[in-house]
C-alpha cells in the first residue's frame, strides 16, 4: 500500500509492520538505525514511566494519572516525525510521558504536574509543548491558533494536536476542523482512537464509519493509521507534516489503538470493558511489535531492552525525586493570574500571608 | 480633539493600534469585508490587508480558542464576538482557557488578547443580542473586564486593553454606539485600566454605574438637581476588573449615600459586588442603606417590554430620593 494522503480511503488502516512485527507490509519510513532505535527507546521509557506514575498514585504520592499503556507507538511515532525546533505539540493528558523527543524537560515538568505543583504547567520557554489539557478538545482551537501564527510568520512548522475519540464529539473539534480547512492552516489533527472514552465505547460515540471520515466535512484528507505501529505513525505524520508545511493544509489522522489500562487511576474498567476485547489486543503490543522488527534487523534484543528500561527508570525516578523536592510557597497561586495583580488580590494575598505567618521572622517563603 | 460617536472612536483606535503594532490582528464574523455589523472595523481590511483582518466562520468557540494559540506565538489578537450573548457559545474557551493561559502555564505565556463585544440592550434587538453578562466574566479570574461609557474612554481604554499583557473583555455599549458622542483626543490617548472616573461632582449621593448606564445616571443627576435640589455625584467605574475600590470608597465617604445602577439581572450581579465592597470598606460613612437599580431576575425581554427592564432615569431618581430620605 502506498501512502498518498489525498487518496487514502478512510476505511483502510495504514500499516508498515504486520501485527506481530514479523514482516514489512509497506515501505518503512526513511530513518537511520539510530533514529528507529531511539523511537523504540522512547516507547520503552513511556511504558516505564507509566508504571512508575501509576504506582506513585497508588502510594498516595502522585495525583490521578491517565495511563498510556498500549498507546506508546501512537505518540512516540507521531512526534518522531515532527521537528521539535519548529513544530508545536498539544497533548490532551495521556501523552506527556511519551514526548521525550521534545527534551528531558518534558518529563521533568510532567512529574511536577503529577505532583500537583503549579510549575507542572510550565514547559520551559523554547519547548514547543502546550500544557496538559483537561477540558476535552479545548486544545484543538489553540493548535489552530498556533498554526495560523506560524503561517502568518512564514515559519515552516506545524501544530500537532492530540485528542481522543471521545473528544471528537466536542464542538471545539468541529469548529476548529472547519476553520482549519478554510484557512488551510498547518495543523495535524491527531485523533487517538483507543476504543473507549472512560466507559463509552465507539458505538456510542459516533455513527460515522471512522473518525478519519469526518475530515470529508472539513475539506481536507482524513487517514486511518495503525496506532500500534510506530513506523506507520512516522510515515503518516511525516507525510501530513510535509503536506502542511508545503501549504497543502491540515490532515486528520486517526490512530487506531487500544487503551490497555483504565481511563485513569480512578477508573475501574471491570464495570464496562468486555475482557475478551482487551485480550484481543494483548497480542498487538506496540513495543513487542517494533521490537520484533528491530531484532530481525539486529538492532534490538532483550539485553538492550533491559538497558533501556533501566535508563528510563533512572530518568523517571530522578524526575520524580526532583519534583518531590520542589517546594512551593502557599501563596504562589496569586503569582500568574495577571501580569500584575489587581488591588484586591494584593489585599487577599497579604491577608493569607499574615494568617500563615509567612512574613514573620522565620518565614522562608518565596514564590 | 474631534467629536466622534463611540463606534467611530472604536474604529479610529483599531486603526491606530494596528498601525502602531504589526502583531495586532482583527478577526471575527463579518469584520473584514463588511466592516462589522456596526461598522466598528470598517476600513481595516483595505488598510491592513487580508492577513491581519479576517472574516471567520460562525464559530465563537474557535474565534476565542485561536486567540489563545495566536497569543502564545506572539500575536496580539483582537477578536470580535458579534453580540455578547453569543459569547455563551465560547464561554468554555473564555473562562476555562483564555482567562487561564498565563495561570495554567505558570507564567510561561502572556495572553494579550482583547475580545470586543457589544454589551447590553435598549435597541429592540432579537433575543440574545442584548445581554449584560459582566458578572459572569468577573467570576473568571485572569480576565480583565472593561466597559467604556464615552467615546473618549472607548479610545483610551481600548488602546490600553490592546497593549495589556492579559486578556481583556472589552464590552461596548450597544445602545451607545451612535448615541454617545463626545470629544475624543487625537493621537496617543491612554486611559489606564482600573481607574474609575468621576463624570460629575456632587455631594448628596453618588450614582455608581458603567457602560450605557453612566448616561442614565447622569440624566438622573440632572433631574435630582433640577427638581429636587439634590447634588448627585456620578462615578463611572469603567473597569470592573481591576476594580477601583479606592474611588468607590472615596465617593461614598464623601456623600454617605449611594445608588448602584446596572442593567444585568439583579441577583448576584456586579452591583451586588459594589454594594458588598461599600459595606466592607466604607460602612461607617453610610447614612442610609445602599440601593440598587438594575434589570430584574428574568431573561432579557423582547422589544415591547425592554423599556420596563433596562433602568431609566426615573428609576434612578426614585432610588436616590429613597436613600436620601425623601419620598420618591
Amino acid at each position: 500500500m502506498s501512502l498518498d494522503l489525498e487518496l487514502a480511503a478512510p476505511e483502510t488502516i495504514y500499516r508498515v509492520l504486520s501485527e506481530d512485527g514479523s514482516e514489512l507490509v509497506a515501505e518503512p519510513p526513511a530513518l537511520t538505525d539510530d533514529a528507529v532505535v531511539a523511537v523504540m527507546t522512547e516507547m520503552v521509557k513511556a511504558r516505564v514511566a507509566n508504571g512508575r506514575f501509576f504506582a506513585l498514585q497508588r502510594q498516595g504520592r502522585a495525583g490521578t494519572y491517565a495511563p498510556i499503556e498500549g498507546q506508546e507507538a501512537t505518540v512516540v511515532g507521531a512526534v518522531a516525525a515532527l521537528d521539535p525546533a519548529r513544530d508545536w505539540v498539544l497533548p490532551q493528558y495521556r501523552e506527556p510521558v511519551a514526548l521525550g523527543r521534545y527534551g528531558p524537560e518534558v518529563l521533568r515538568t510532567y512529574a511536577l504536574y503529577q505532583r500537583g505543583h503549579p510549575a507542572g504547567g510550565h514547559f520551559p520557554a523554547g519547548v514547543r509543548v502546550f500544557p496538559v489539557q483537561i477540558s476535552l478538545a479545548a486544545q484543538i482551537p489553540h493548535a489552530l491558533g498556533l498554526a495560523w501564527a506560524l503561517r502568518l510568520k512564514g515559519e515552516p512548522g506545524v501544530a500537532c494536536v492530540f485528542f481522543g475519540d471521545g473528544a471528537s464529539s466536542e464542538g471545539d473539534f468541529y469548529e476548529a476542523g472547519n476553520f482549519a480547512g478554510v484557512l488551510g492552516a498547518p495543523v495535524l489533527f491527531l485523533c487517538v482512537n483507543n476504543g473507549w472514552a472512560i466507559s463509552t465505547p465507539l458505538s456510542a460515540q459516533t455513527a460515522a464509519t471512522s473518525f478519519a471520515a469526518k475530515a470529508a466535512a472539513f475539506g481536507f484528507p482524513g487517514v486511518r493509521v495503525d496506532g500500534n505501529d510506530a513506523l506507520a505513525m512516522i510515515s503518516v505524520v511525516a507525510a501530513a507534516r510535509e503536506r502542511a508545511v508545503g501549504g497543502g493544509g491540515p490532515t486528520l489522522i486517526e490512530a487506531v489503538t487500544f487503551r490497555m489500562g483504565p481511563h485513569t487511576t480512578a477508573d475501574d474498567p471491570k464495570r464496562y470493558l468486555p475482557p475478551e476485547q482487551r485480550a484481543g489486543w494483548e497480542g498487538r503490543d506496540p513495543i513487542t511489535r517494533l521490537g520484533r522488527h528491530l531484532e530481525g534487523r539486529g538492532l534490538w534484543d532483550g539485553e538492550r531492552r533491559a538497558a533501556a528500561e533501566e535508563a528510563a527508570a533512572a530518568e523517571v525516578d530522578a524526575a520524580w525525586e526532583a519534583a518531590e523536592a520542589t517546594t512551593v510557597a502557599p501563596d504562589h497561586f496569586f503569582d500568574h493570574v495577571y501580569a500584575e495583580p489587581t488591588p484586591r488580590m494584593v489585599t487577599q494575598r497579604a491577608e493569607l500571608r499574615r494568617r500563615l505567618g509567612l512574613d514573620g521572622p522565620d518565614a522562608g517563603a518565596g514564590s | 480633539m474631534a467629536v466622534m460617536t463611540l463606534v467611530e472612536a472604536i474604529n479610529h483606535t483599531l486603526h491606530q493600534e494596528m498601525e502602531r503594532d504589526g502583531r495586532v490582528l482583527v478577526y471575527g464574523q463579518d469584520v473584514a469585508r463588511n466592516g462589522g455589523v456596526f461598522r466598528a472595523t470598517d476600513g481595516l481590511l483595505d488598510r491592513f490587508g487580508a492577513q491581519r483582518v479576517v472574516d471567520t466562520p460562525l464559530s465563537e468557540g474557535v474565534i476565542i480558542g485561536t486567540a489563545v494559540g495566536l497569543a502564545a506565538e506572539g500575536f496580539v489578537p483582537v477578536p470580535e464576538i458579534q453580540f455578547l450573548g453569543f459569547s455563551w457559545q465560547a464561554f468554555h474557551q473564555i473562562a476555562g482557557q483564555l482567562a487561564r493561559l498565563r495561570y495554567r502555564s505558570d507564567g510561561r505565556f502572556d495572553c494579550p488578547v482583547t475580545v470586543r463585544a457589544p454589551f447590553g440592550g435598549g435597541v429592540r434587538t432579537p433575543e440574545l443580542h442584548s445581554e449584560a453578562l459582566e458578572a459572569q466574566l468577573v467570576q473568571c479570574p485572569g480576565l480583565k473586564v472593561v466597559l467604556p461609557g464615552s467615546a473618549a474612554d472607548a479610545k483610551g481604554l481600548l488602546a490600553s486593553a490592546i497593549r495589556d499583557p492579559d486578556p481583556v473583555m472589552f464590552l461596548e455599549p450597544l445602545k451607545g454606539y451612535r448615541l454617545v458622542k463626545d470629544d475624543v483626543p487625537e493621537g496617543e490617548h491612554l486611559v489606564p485600566l482600573g481607574k474609575a472616573n468621576t463624570v460629575q461632582a456632587g455631594d448628596d449621593v453618588v450614582l455608581i454605574a458603567w457602560s450605557a448606564q453612566v448616561e442614565v445616571a447622569r440624566r438622573a443627576a440632572d433631574v435630582l438637581a433640577a427638581e429636587h435640589g439634590l447634588s448627585a455625584r456620578v462615578l463611572d467605574l469603567r473597569t470592573l476588573v481591576p476594580l477601583d475600590i479606592e474611588a468607590i470608597v472615596a465617593a461614598v465617604e464623601h456623600t454617605g449615600r449611594a445608588v448602584v445602577v446596572s442593567e444585568a439581572p439583579q441577583s448576584a450581579g456586579f452591583a451586588a459586588e459594589v454594594v458588598a465592597t461599600i459595606c466592607e470598606e466604607a460602612f461607617y460613612s453610610l447614612e442610609a442603606p445602599v440601593a440598587r437599580v438594575g434589570g430584574f431576575d428574568v431573561p432579557y425581554p423582547v422589544g415591547m417590554l425592554e423599556e420596563h427592564y433596562v433602568p431609566d432615569p426615573a428609576r434612578v431618581v426614585a432610588a436616590a430620593l429613597r436613600v436620601c430620605g425623601e419620598a420618591g
